[in-house]
């Protein structure tokens, strides 16, 4: 249960950094609290928007997904089944794929390093870990 | 049962806790007073500049006049005034050789040069416009990489004796960006592209002058305007 609890918890830091994010993207907050300025500069860039869609407005949408879903998976029924952690684990993966190619843009096209990208980084990181442990403990559900 | 029970509780305070406080910043970040944003690319009207045609230091009758087109946030123009200009200043200006027009040209790379400009004409506003000028280059190096410039740019403002209350308001009315743009303008018109560029006389000079240059040029225009 308690990688759960964790994999819970880091959705739900993960979504107040993803809004907190989303919430400057639209105006809503006149500025980031963010060290270089690179925030600034990733946000604004043209690649802060995929196939028109915020990248944070993305990231919020995912981790309220992962936090429904953990949440879910505490729950008496589901606590001892092995496909919660599964999904988890494939959805934080999708995640962690993502977050790569967006550190990759920042990296190499932008060339500005956006800190609260990178601490949405470490958080869909450790979500991964935290699901494969889950799944680890688990043995795999039988077949009704 | 009852330690897992327990578990859960704790899990939930937790979360609730951790809940509360997050859904506080953004509220909080939601309902505070908007920062400062000056307008960009406004259309000017004639009652934006009055007649406004930059801030000058030095004599009216010196000799020569150069007009510098430069940008707050351009690294070349931080340098330009913080190293040269001192030299200048004392040289030339001081000395009635030559006047000193300083016009704004706020590149659109750079996010903070329009606030910069607009917080300097403020600052004109209470006669200190010269002062928060140079602060203002002097902190490029702080300012320039923080998330929020404005509130750098208004504790310069108060460090030069600046009534705070009047710079807010301002701040927040935006009332310079039709004149800033209007230096922007001009300085198109001229065929400026790049900061800082300078005018001697009228005449564009490109590329970059030292205080030694500088005074070549002066003495040069002030010998063809005395033949």
């Amino acid at each position: 249960m308690i990688y759960r609890m964790s994999a819970a918890l880091l959705s739900l830091a993960g979504l107040f950094i993803s809004a907190y994010l989303y919430l400057y993207k639209i105006g809503k907050i006149g500025s980031l609290a963010c060290g270089t300025g690179g925030c600034e500069t990733v946000q604004l860039s043209p690649w802060s928007r995929i196939a028109g869609v915020d990248v944070a407005l993305i990231g919020v949408l995912g981790y309220a997904g992962l936090l429904v879903l953990t949440l879910a998976a505490l729950q008496p029924g589901l606590a001892g089944r092995h496909w919660p952690a599964t999904l988890l684990a494939g959805l934080a993966g999708v995640g962690v794929l993502f977050t790569v190619y967006l550190t990759y843009l920042e990296l190499f096209v932008i060339h500005a390093i956006c800190r609260w990208c990178v601490a949405s980084g470490f958080v869909i990181l450790a979500i991964l870990i935290v699901a494969l442990l889950d799944l680890r403990r688990l043995p795999r559900d039988r077949a009704a | 049962m009852a330690a897992t029970q327990a578990g859960m509780k704790r899990f939930y305070s937790l979360f609730a806790v951790i809940a509360v406080a997050g859904l506080g910043v953004l509220g909080y970040l939601l309902t505070r007073p908007a920062t400062v944003s000056i307008p960009a690319n406004v259309t000017v009207q004639a009652s934006d500049t009055s007649g406004f045609k930059g801030y000058v230091k030095g004599s009216a009758t010196a000799p020569v006049e150069i007009t510098e087109y430069a940008d707050y946030q351009c690294p070349f123009c931080q340098t330009f005034a913080t190293l040269q200009m001192p030299t200048i200043e004392e040289r030339l200006i001081n000395t009635g050789r030559l006047r000193w027009r300083y016009r704004d040209f706020p590149l659109d790379q750079h996010p903070f040069a329009l606030l910069a400009a607009h917080s300097a004409a403020c600052a004109d506003e209470q006669g200190k416009y010269w002062n928060q000028h140079q602060r203002i280059y002097e902190g490029q190096g702080e300012w320039s990489v923080s998330g929020n410039a404005a509130p750098i740019f208004r504790k310069y403002a108060g460090a030069t004796g600046v009534d705070l209350g009047r710079y807010d308001a301002c701040m927040k009315s935006g009332k310079y960006a039709g004149r800033i743009q209007a230096d922007k303008n001009s300085g198109i018109a001229l065929g400026v592209s790049s900061t800082p560029t300078l005018l001697a006389n009228g005449r564009l000079h490109r590329g970059r002058f030292d205080s030694d240059a500088i005074t070549k040029l002066v003495d040069s225009l002030a010998r063809q305007s005395t033949k």
